[in-house]
């Protein structure tokens, strides 16, 4: 059985040698000279980084139609590699992805720190893989449920940079229009639900997302609505309550929905292991009855074979997984507080596994891209930020009228006013001169 | 019940004018600043000195020094068995507070913002709040809510709440909101040292401000009475009344009044639940007229309240309609000159004192 299988092998007393999916039996490949030995979560058992340069010549997309088939093709398909051959076009466009994600944040700080955005801001530096290795693999269709820490979330789901960087400065043009700011970002269009300040806040709305998209199928008989929701998490936040009662229904009702956690070991000062009794998150899951996965989080490759598993799960009515990728920060938690607990050997240590580099060193080596190429997207991601920047500053703030607006989906929430009519029928209302 | 409670009440504004304590002090008769933080910091460390069933939970207040720095130097004074860092769970953590505190600690159980503790809320409520009423007696719950409430800058709606109005309404629960160092000082340790649940609503703008304090305030055992306003500025026109940040703000609108010849008496109100309903009577008795200033929403606010108090007690000495200042009826939103327009301004209160006073400028800000 699945789980069971899950669970036996999430076990194993060499965790966390095994950096692949859960479902694999084999050893992981590793190049002991590639990589640095590193220690997660603090403990001196080492993680071997399975070298990116061992993939083999695999058709990607005979991969979708394995994995829908039946579980056993599941196994087997993981079993053969630990790595991941892409198109030369996937690999441009997850660099891309993971550039634009870095130099939108860095910008960010920038603007920051200059004055342009303000309260408070989550930078992903660091943690790109993890966004667009589930991302970059899902439909349009496909909801994201993010955290406040979610402006690349939105890049990657393709919130144009535009309007991420407006709604970052508070203006009208801002994908909510400078009501949500940072820590809210939501777009209808592109299916991201936002956007939640409250840690595990977000949990329970992309389970709802998931219960959706299997009522319309079910119960609206909308048989092509297979639509699987990501729901994006940390790691303090799977201490929460929340977490565990979603966890639970989602398994239940064999929901559509992938719960990532992005481990960075660090909840602001609190580090993973002192807040969390078992900190070996991905174990949770099979406690639940789903399947739970422990993978490197710093290799987009890895992370984009996981999700590929797991969304097809999603997809095909089995259930819901619980992936917990090993990512880190490379800046504080926010903007607002330069204060970091965390050791600077650790902060080094990672920043040597920067997700970037690696895909960039596996891209060139492997030769689907040349330096230039690379390049050129870089240079063409600095003048999507650039562009962003520019857009933003142009843009006009809110009007006065505006406040009153969007508080409710039928104004006539207002009330009824003191001359008999609906408030919001008052033509002062919307000129933003009416008392309320 | 009630008998209690003055009792204690006369105890506590005894303590507050006992001179002999502080003679041997050494601090001379010119006041000393203290930022909020410091005047928090030093009154849980002073509780925890004295009382070791007192401890400290919450999110980033032991290796961190506290969210916003307000327990630093605790974790290392009293250790991690008494200032405890815990996970972000915060029904849980509230939870273990009040379990805690039915077996007779006294735990101080820090919000990073109150908004998180609707999370807990259903602790708060239902088990700290409620317990002595429905145990009868036999269960009291000696903890204190802390964090910071209302609006930052810029941190958008979900940061952004004043619960002063929802905590305020809620029987069982005693409700404080100090504004100056002394506030906080005297407040905090009221609330440690009281027997029931206390919601301590700080304000995250005020933590670096500087108040001067009173060689008296610095003493370890000054406490401020729970339930009494103060009167921080005598007036003769106007009244009005506010918590928390807004004080400040209505301090300056009555400077900004005086020169226009409205002398506005301002009362702190420091005290939510339960409201010092005396001292706003006697002094719109005194003045005839009242505007009530908070940041929250208005409709069920602490002014409402406030409202209808007077109403009820003294409609006859009201020379006008009672005028409420408070936040925007929407959620925070996070553009800064939206924000600005949700947020009661010293203009705002100004405005509405005159208006009280004069009627003769209209109901709504111009553009």
């Amino acid at each position: 059985m699945d789980m069971a299988f899950s669970a036996a092998k999430c076990d194993i007393q060499s965790f966390p040698l095994s950096i692949t999916s859960a479902r694999s039996h084999e050893k992981p490949l590793f190049d002991p000279l590639k990589t640095p030995a590193c220690s997660f979560l603090g403990s001196t058992r080492k993680v071997r980084f399975t070298s990116a340069s061992k993939l083999n010549q695999i058709n990607p997309h005979r991969r979708y139609a394995v994995v829908g088939a039946s579980g056993a093709n599941n196994e087997k398909e993981c079993k053969s590699t630990s790595n991941l051959l892409i198109t030369k076009e996937e690999g441009l466009e997850l660099y891309e992805d993971m550039i634009l994600g870095r130099a939108f944040e860095d910008m960010c700080a920038q603007m920051y720190y200059r004055g342009k955005m303000f309260g408070y801001v989550h930078l992903y530096n660091g943690q790109e893989a993890v966004s667009t290795g589930f991302i970059k693999l899902l439909k349009k269709e496909d909801s994201v449920v993010s955290t406040y820490r979610g402006h690349v979330h939105a890049l990657s789901k393709g919130v144009p940079a535009r309007a991420v960087m407006s709604e970052l400065f508070g203006k009208t043009t801002g994908c909510c229009r400078g009501q949500g700011g940072s820590m809210h970002m939501f777009s209808r269009e592109h299916y991201l639900l936002g956007g939640f300040s409250f840690i595990g806040e977000g949990i329970p709305v992309a389970t709802g997302a998931a219960f959706t998209s299997k009522y319309r199928r079910e119960v609206l008989k909308e048989a092509d609505c297979d639509h699987v929701t990501l729901a994006f998490v940390g790691d303090g936040t799977c201490n929460n309550g929340q977490f565990f009662e979603c966890l639970n229904m989602a398994a239940l009702w064999k929901l559509p929905i992938v719960f990532v956690v992005q481990n960075n070991l660090w909840a602001i000062g609190m580090s993973h292991l002192r807040a969390t009794s078992d900190p070996q998150i991905y174990k949770k899951g099979p406690a639940f009855g789903m399947p739970g996965i422990h993978v490197d989080g710093m290799d987009v490759l890895k992370v984009r074979e996981v999700a590929q598993t797991a969304i097809a799960r999603a997809r095909s009515g089995e259930g819901p997984t619980l992936v917990e990728c090993e990512t880190y920060m490379f800046g504080e938690h926010s903007l607002t507080g330069p204060e970091d607990l965390r050791d600077p050997a650790e902060k080094a240590h990672y920043a040597a596994r920067d997700p970037i580099t690696a895909l960039k060193r596996y891209l060139i080596e492997n030769n689907p891209a040349s330096e230039t190429e690379l390049k050129a997207i870089d240079k063409k991601v600095e003048e999507v930020v650039e562009d962003a920047v520019e857009f933003a500053d142009e843009s006009p703030h809110p009007l006065r009228s505006q406040l009153l607006e969007n508080v409710f989906a039928d104004p006539k929430g207002f009330g009824i006013g003191p001359d008999g009519r609906y408030r919001c029928e008052d033509p002062k209302f919307t000129e933003g001169t009416a008392q309320v | 019940m009630l008998g209690i409670v003055r009792q204690k009440m006369l105890r506590q504004s005894l303590q507050t004018i006992r001179p002999t304590v502080t003679v041997f002090r050494g601090y001379s008769s010119a006041a000393k600043q203290m930022t909020i933080r410091e005047a928090l910091n030093s009154a849980l460390d002073e509780e925890m000195s004295a009382d070791p069933k007192v401890f400290l939970m919450g999110e980033e207040v032991g290796e961190y020094q506290g969210a916003y720095k307000i327990s630093k130097g605790l974790l290392d004074k009293y250790g991690p068995e008494r200032v405890l860092d815990t996970p972000i769970t915060e029904a849980g953590f509230t939870g273990i507070g009040v379990g805690a505190a039915y077996y007779g600690l006294r735990p101080i159980v820090e919000f990073m913002t109150f908004n998180f503790a609707m999370q807990a809320i259903d602790h708060i409520i239902n088990s700290a709040a409620k317990s002595n009423y429905m145990s009868a007696g036999q269960i009291n719950v000696p903890i204190v809510f802390r964090g910071p409430n209302g609006a930052a800058a810029g941190v958008g709606a979900q940061h952004s709440h004043c619960y002063a109005a929802w905590y305020g309404s809620c029987p069982g629960l005693k409700v404080l909101t100090p504004y100056s160092s002394e506030d906080a000082r005297g407040l905090l340790k009221a609330a440690i040292r009281d027997p029931d649940p206390v919601i301590f609503l700080e304000n995250e703008l005020l933590y670096g401000e500087s108040f001067p304090v009173s060689a008296e305030a610095l003493d370890s055992s000054f406490c401020l009475p729970i339930g009494k306003a103060k009167i921080e500025r005598e007036g003769r026109d106007v009244t009005i009344t506010a918590f928390s940040k807004m004080v400040g703000h209505s301090l300056k609108a009555a400077e900004i009044l005086e020169k226009e010849g409205i002398s506005a008496e301002v009362i702190n109100l420091r005290s939510i639940r339960p409201l010092d309903r005396a001292t706003i009577n006697a002094s719109v008795r005194k003045t005839n007229r009242l505007v009530t200033v908070e940041e929250g929403f208005p409709q069920h606010g602490v002014g409402a309240e406030i409202c209808a108090t007077i109403v009820e007690d003294s409609f006859g000495y009201l020379d006008a309609p009672v005028e409420r200042i408070a936040g925007a009826d929407v959620p925070m939103p996070y553009a800064a000159n939206l924000e600005r327009m949700a947020v009661p301004q010293v203009e705002d209160i100004v405005r509405a004192a005159k208006r009280a006073c004069h009627r003769s400028v209209p109901m709504a800000a111009a553009a």
